[in-house]
This record gives structure tokens, sequence and C-alpha cells, in this order.
């Protein structure tokens, strides 16, 4: 696509621009339950923005279905509420189509890993250029308390009122597998660590994944509780001698037990699907330079006379 | 070469008496039908590819037809080609020569032969029937081990179609230098081998003279002088047609008949700084497509029969957040997996209802070859202009068949649609103070000037995009969705009446129909039976002023590929009762997986006026 403008030339003509103000950047009054954790993510968001100096006609914001994905509501940005589970295809065909945007896309647990879990395997694989948070609850909010791909085996919820029984997906272990060149893990009770993620995941050439432990303070209540000091728990990170580029170490820590490690499980450079279409366009178009559309098509066109 | 003359005595008794005394060499012709049948692998469709483009730039037009199994290789393949030196409005019902590659081409085809036709058999495969050598004019030739002769080696079954084109130049009086220079072009790329191989073979098949087959036919050049053609299949022009309009983002995964679409734009768009992605699945298509779009360019997903199903929701959510989006629906014959590469018009039905909720969407519907490239402009600057979906119905018919029409004028149908990031005072991706619907998307990139940005969104919003769940505020956007498209109904133009514009019965198509439909009438008018025709391409909304036409004509039947179902209508023949509450529109269906035949359509309306009292 011919446009050639990033965020970081755009900042720059905005130099005269005041930096985007929390106010100005604010919208909607969350619909989330009081104590959710999605709060914690939403105003790290802000932070981001404004410690990024990213222009606000430059913040996109996309979203699937669930209590998490109300996010672009409560930004006063360009927003998309998409379909669930879908809205990572949304968001690739935004990033491949406009190389210009750093896109968000921010998703609940069932979005990520049930109805979209086809969507993020090969968002991972193909290396989309985008960050995505899922505000992993572990359990169905939005329709009250039915089980998650994620809720942990005996979690009592109305669909399984004896305890669920199917082996939880590990969204570290599925990311890694899949290909995903940043997977990083935080929670939401942490939100300088948060922050921490969430900039290097926009620093990062590549799908970037992180996910964020957030609690249901409606259905799942005290969820995460021994991953958080302030409970008598224990926000571990990462092994000091962890090496981000070692899938097999990243795939190991990963299989820690509950409540695991936070921090930046595995991060390599691979080609963008965005650099790799492009590279594709620019083979073609070189041997084109300075024809119009018409004349390429007709160059066509002449050889089905 | 003395199996060539072992050969031409051998064809010499089998030539049927039907045609003895009957001589018809180099008789000039206006049209001939021939159809060539064979299994998938023998490059039966590159035959007529040639044909066609022959055709082409020889000013006359062309239109063929081609069958192909749904497997991978080894099963049976046809390809029809008519050549005509008027206009060429269907591939023809019967062929006037039929090429028998197989036993089970002659005797699967050769009820499609017209009364003393004749049949061209391979003799190394083909035993011809006692009952048949009576009724056609037979002419066995061994195919397979004169091509193997000609090219050397024991390459079987290689090279055989072209040595066929070879027979078919010598029998038709074909250009044989143009054939040769299409020849050249098409294997240039492939080595000098591989050129000399097929060069040998044609000339071998031209060079095969045998009192019986050579100059028999010489077709009349087109009378009036025509522009330059271009010569393509339904799916390379609508594929174009997109590129022309400015599409420059596209999504899709494989499946039959789509697929030549998708190829296509893969292959090309990069030329024009564009991508076409292949998804994971149907779903993750129309999300990436939507995405681009929302991204401001207007961009195109596309699919076929079951495709079509798994994309609804999405193509509800772009209906409701008010995205431009092109669906191309390459239609097969259903339900489910079906006969996937069969005709049908079945998928009116999806295209115009598919999706939960109140969710009008744009319909049109391509005729041929040339107007699968207009229809897919037109979609696009639909899709653009009122911020919908559109869907662009095409079928197996079109999709494959190779056309002659006259070339576009590409420098001023082209399009290069730059992105538009102006910054705008203020903005609302859902304003309802026009009243003819329509309101504009702004990209992300748009800098909103007031500082209040638009969310664009699948749950029912106030003008802004903030959820409302407000009963008057519903009331009011579920009209301006639905008003777009009525501010579209009155820029289309009403459809043209083919016959008398005023009489006893009207025949009401759409999609590949027209042909077939436009040849019954010249057909029966010919024969002093009076009948119309009218052909829908806008089907949703359909145009103004179609009850003033049913209003002049005693019936109205509706000719459609698709079940006349429960009661007795198929699926634009429901649109159209709905529409106009007018009982005297009836049905004319079938399901049989393949084109209406002209012979047909007249048969079933002769049938059905016999059974109905005459309203006077």
């Amino acid at each position: 696509m011919s446009d050639s403008a990033t965020i970081e030339q755009s900042s720059q003509d905005a130099g005269e621009r005041q930096p985007v103000t929390k106010k100005e950047i604010t919208a909607d009054t969350p619909t989330w339950c009081p104590g959710c954790g999605d709060f914690s993510v939403l105003s790290i968001y802000y932070k981001l923005i404004q410690k990024r100096n990213i222009p606000h006609e430059s913040v996109t914001t996309v979203a699937g279905i669930g209590c998490s994905s109300r996010f672009p509501y409560f930004v006063q940005a360009h927003g998309v509420h998409y379909i669930h589970g879908r809205a990572l295809s949304f968001a690739s065909g935004l990033s491949i189509s406009r190389p210009d945007l750093h896109v968000f896309t921010f998703g609940g647990d069932g979005d990520a890993f049930s109805i979209g879990g086809n969507h993020f395997v090969h968002t991972a694989r193909k290396n989309v250029k985008m960050t995505y948070v899922v505000m992993d609850n572990f359990v169905y909010g939005l329709t009250k308390k039915q089980t998650s791909p994620t809720s942990p085996i005996g979690f009592k919820s109305k669909t399984d009122n004896w305890g669920a029984l199917d082996q939880p997906v590990n969204p570290m272990k599925l990311a890694i597998s899949a290909g995903a060149t940043f997977v990083a893990r935080t929670s939401h009770t942490n939100p300088k660590h948060l922050l921490e993620m969430m900039d290097a995941a926009m620093d990062h050439d590549g799908f970037s994944f992180i996910e964020c432990l957030s609690e249901c303070t409606e259905f799942f209540a005290g969820a995460f509780d021994s991953s958080n000091p302030r409970k008598g728990g224990e926000f571990k990170l990462m092994p000091e001698d962890h090496d981000p580029t070692d899938e097999a170490a990243a795939y190991a820590v990963a299989g820690e037990d509950f409540p695991g490690r936070f921090g930046i499980f595995y991060q390599v450079q691979r080609p963008t699907k965005n650099a790799l279409e492009t590279g594709v366009i620019e083979a073609a178009q070189s041997k084109f330079k300075g024809q119009q559309a018409h004349d390429i098509l007709q160059a066509n066109f002449n050889k089905m006379k | 070469m003395g199996q060539i003359y072992f050969i031409f005595s051998m064809s010499e008794t089998t030539v049927s008496e039907a045609n003895n005394g009957n001589d018809s060499r180099a008789s000039d012709i206006s049209e001939a039908t021939i159809r060539l049948a064979g299994n998938s692998q023998d490059g039966i469709q590159s035959i007529g590819g040639f044909l066609a483009r022959l055709a082409g730039r020889r000013e006359r037009e062309v239109m063929t037809m081609m069958t192909i199994p749904s497997t991978i290789s080894g099963g049976a393949s046809i390809f029809q080609v008519r050549l005509g030196s008027g206009e060429v409005l269907s591939p023809g019902d019967k062929a006037n020569v039929l090429f028998a590659f197989y036993q089970h081409s002659y005797d699967n085809h050769v009820n499609n032969l017209t009364k003393g036709g004749i049949l061209v058999y391979d003799s190394d495969h083909v035993e011809p029937c006692e009952e048949w050598l009576t009724k056609y004019r037979h002419i066995g030739i061994a195919i397979s081990s004169l091509t193997v002769e000609a090219i050397g080696g024991t390459a079987r079954d290689k090279g055989k179609n072209i040595y066929a084109l070879g027979l078919i130049a010598g029998m038709f009086s074909l250009d044989t230098t143009k054939l040769e220079r299409l020849i050249n072009e098409r294997f240039g790329g492939k080595g000098e081998s591989i050129v000399k191989t097929a060069m040998d073979a044609f000339q071998a098949g031209c060079r095969y003279q045998s009192g019986d087959i050579s100059n028999l036919f010489r077709l009349a050049r087109g009378g009036a002088e025509r522009s330059n053609q271009v010569v393509m299949s339904g799916n390379e022009a609508i594929g174009y047609g997109l590129i022309a309009a400015g599409v420059r983002f596209g999504a899709g995964y494989p499946i039959t008949p789509w697929s030549d679409i998708m190829e296509l734009l893969r292959r090309e768009l990069p030329k024009y700084g564009g991508s076409f992605i292949q998804c994971e699945d149907e779903i993750a298509s129309v999300s990436m497509a939507i995405g681009a779009s929302y991204g401001g360019h207007v961009a195109v997903t596309g699919s076929s029969g079951p495709g079509i199903s798994l994309k609804t929701e999405a193509i509800g959510w772009a209906v409701m957040a008010e995205m431009p989006l092109v669906v191309i629906d390459v239609q097969r014959g259903g339900p489910s997996t079906g006969l996937p590469t069969d005709v049908e018009q079945s998928d009116l039905n999806i295209a115009l209802y598919g999706g939960h909720g109140d969710s009008p969407r744009v319909v049109l519907a391509a005729s041929d070859v040339e107007d699968c490239f207009y229809t897919a402009i037109e979609a696009v600057n639909i899709a653009r202009k009122f911020s919908v979906p559109v869907f662009v119905l095409s079928d197996q018919a079109i999709a494959t068949r190779i056309e002659a029409f006259n070339e576009p004028d590409l420098k001023t149908i082209c399009k290069d649609v730059e992105l538009d990031l102006s910054p705008v005072p203020s903005h609302k991706p859902y304003d309802l103070s026009s009243g003819d619907g329509l309101s504009q998307h702004r990209a992300p990139g748009t800098r909103i000037e007031d500082g209040r940005y638009p969310v664009v969104t699948g749950l029912e919003h106030d003008e802004s995009g903030h959820p409302s769940g407000d009963a008057v505020n519903h009331i009011a956007m579920t009209k301006k969705r639905r008003n777009k498209l009525k501010t579209l109904a009155d820029e289309l133009p009403v459809p043209e009446v083919y016959g008398a514009d005023s009489g006893d019965v009207l025949l009401v198509g759409w999609g590949s129909t027209k042909g077939p439909l436009l040849e019954a009438v010249e057909e029966l008018s010919n024969n002093g039976d009076a009948l119309s025709a009218l052909h829908i391409k806008h089907i949703n909304p359909l145009p103004n002023g179609l009850d003033a036409i049913f209003s002049r004509f005693n019936s109205v039947y509706v000719v459609e590929m698709n079940d006349g179902g429960v009661y007795g209508y198929g699926q634009l023949a429901g649109v159209l009762r709905a529409r106009f509450a007018d009982a005297r529109i009836k049905g004319i269906n079938k399901t049989a997986a393949r084109r209406w035949k002209v012979s047909e359509i007249i048969e079933r309306v002769k049938a059905s006026r016999a059974e109905e009292p005459v309203t006077a």
C-alpha cells in the first residue's frame, strides 16, 4: 500500500502540537464492575499513549466481544468493536494495509483462545505487526460465569457446577508453539510491570502478545491472589538467566505451576507479514516503474487479444 | 507416415452413411459449436482457450463453456466452444462437432450432437457404436499414436490437445499463422524444446490431410467492423474489474470455483501496490477485508457456497458498522458441499438475507463475462459511495467460460484511489442528518479537530458510534441503513425489455440465464410467437419501474437455476412476488446442475401456458 508515513514521522510534524492529555484520550465511563482488573489495563494504555506521544488520530484500538472488548468505547480515539473472536483478523487487514499505524488489539480469554483460537494461531504464525493484549480472567464474565478456555480444572461455573473438567489452554505455550515472536505475561495488579510489557511490545517489530491476568471480581474473585504480594502471594519474575530467544527454555518456564512467572518469555526477530508483503509489492512494482494503473492493466489486456 | 495412411483408410470406413452424398466441404457457416470431451489432465481447456483467443483476434464473437470435475485429475472434462460471426449469446445447446478422446467421452456426449453432426474420435481409445454410426458422421483418427509419432518419444497423452487443435484448425480453415503465434506466446516462457514439441504436434494436426476433414467449414467473418476485442473468463473479468475500480486489498480462502479470482488478485495486486492475503479460513478472510476497508481502502473478499455461509456474521457487522466491502460469490450447486463444479443460482437468498437481524445489503448479478468486468466495477463504486457490503453474484457457468468482448477504455475506467486522511473539523460515523441514509467513513489517521473520535461497531449505536439501547435511536438507525438502499434504487436504470414492449409472456432472468433467455426470445419470434424477456442485474435494491413493465404482460415467468421450492417459485420469483404482490409471477426452475438450454426454456414456457387458462 502506498502509505509511507510512520507514526514516528507523523509525531515529528506534531512538534507544535501538545501531547495528548489523559482527559483528551478518555471517553465513555467504563461499564466494568467495581474492582475489575480491566480498569488497570485501560489506565496503563492511556499512560502508554502519553509516554509514546502517539498522535491522537493514530491511536487505533480494535476489540472483539467480551467484557474487556468494550475497551475501544473508553478510549477517545479511532476504535473498532468487532465480532466475537475475529478481532485479530480484522486488525491484520488493517495492519497490513496501513503500515503507518500501530494497531492495538484487546480481548479476553474466550475471544482469544476459544472462538478465535484459529486466528490467534495464524496471526502469530504470520507475524502480523500489532500488539495484542489478552485480559485473561479465567471465566466468561459478560455472559455471567461460564467455564472459559483458561478456567482451571475444578473451577465451579454455571456450565460446570461440579467444577471445570477440561484441560485449560496455556496461553504462553500456545503462543510460543504457534510462532509468536513476542510472548509476555503480566498482571493487572502490577501496573508498573504492565506498562513495561506494553512498552516493550510496542517496540517489537512483529506480533507482540501479552497475557495480562485481569481479575473478575464478580465471577472469579481471588483467582490471582497467589501472584499478588498484597494478598500474600508472590509476583515471580522470569529467572534472571532466562534467554528470551531460547524457545525450549521459554516453553519450560511456561510449564511452571500457577501462578507461574511474569515477564518476556520469548522474543525473536522474524520478518513480519507486513514486511514480506511489502517485499512482494516492491518486487512486482520494480517492473512497472512510473506506470499508472491503466498502463499496467493495459499490458495484461494486450496479452488477451 | 505409413501410419497416417493406414489411419486415413480406416477413417474412410467409419464415415457414416448418413452424410454420404451430402458433401458439406468448405461450406460457409455463421457459427459452429465444437465440444471437446476428454479427461481433466488432457489440457482440453487450453484448446478452448486457444480457439477463443483466435476468435477474439479474428473479430468474431466467441463463447465457451467448461465443465471441470471436482477431482484433481483423472475425471471427465469437457470444453465447448461456440464460434460465431454474429453476437453469440449462449454457449450453444448442442454441438455440431464432437471430439471424443475416450470411450466414456464418446458414450456420454454423443447425445449432445446436432442431427447429422460430426463425431471425431480417437480411434486408439474409442470403439464406435453401431447405432450411432448411422446417425452421425464418424471420423476416426488415431489421435494418441499420431501425436506420439509427431513429437517423438513415449510421452503418452502429452501434446494430444495441441494435435487436436491442429485438426480443428484444418477442419475450419482457421488462421494457422495466428494460432502458431498464440502457441509461441503460450509456451515461449517454458523453453525452446517445449515450444518445438507443441509446434510439431500442432503442425502434424494441421497436416492431417484426409479427404474427410480438411477445410470442411469456413467461418464467415463478422459483418460490422468491430473495435478491438479482449478474450477472458468470467473469473478473470471480475478480478480485473476490481483492480480497474481501484481495489487494492483482498483476502480469501481457496474454494472452487472462486479460487481463480483470488489467485489472479494475489498475482496482480502487488503490481498496483496492493495485497491479497490467503487466510486460515473464510471468517478470517472477510474480517481481514473489512479491516482493510476500515483502513480506508475498499477491500474484497469472495467465495463460493459454503464459504459464503461462513462469512455471514461478519457481513452483518459490515452492514451494522456501515463499512464498504465487496463480496464475490461464484455460485455452485448447493446446499452444503453440494455440487462443487456444477452451475446453480441458489445463493440469491443467502446474498440477500444471509445473517441475523435486519441487515440490508446490495446484491448485483453479472450476466456474462463482459458484464463480470463492469459489475465488479459498479460494486466497488457502490460500496465506496454507500458504505455498505455489496454482493456480486456470478456462477460456475460464467466463471470458467471464455468470451470475447469489446476492449474497455481502461484509461477512462481505471481508478487509483488515494487514501484520504485529510483532517475534518468534526465527524459522526453514523450521521442521521442527511435523511438519505448516507454517511461517510473516516479511516484511522484522520485527525478529528474537535477531538471526538468515532468508534465503528456492531452494537446498535448513536451517531458517534457509542452503544445505545434506546428504542427511538434503534428505529432511526434501522431506517438509515435501509434508506441508503432506497437512495441507491433511485439511481438505478430501469432494465430494458428485449422483444416487444408488451404482450403475452415476459420471461424474467438474472445472472447467466441472460444469454439463453435472449436466444429464446429470438428463436420464438422467428417462429412468429411473441415472447419478451427482462434481465435484472440489480437485485437488491430492485430498480424502480419493474411493476409498470410487468403490468404490460399477461404472464411473467422467472427463469432460474434453482429449486421452485414448496410453493412453486424460485428465489428471485419469491423476491418479486413479495415486492409486487403479483400472483401472475411464476417460476420456471431447474436444478439439473447444467445451464439452461434455449430449447428447454421454450418447452417449459409452452407447457406452463398450456396448463393455464388464457387470460383476457
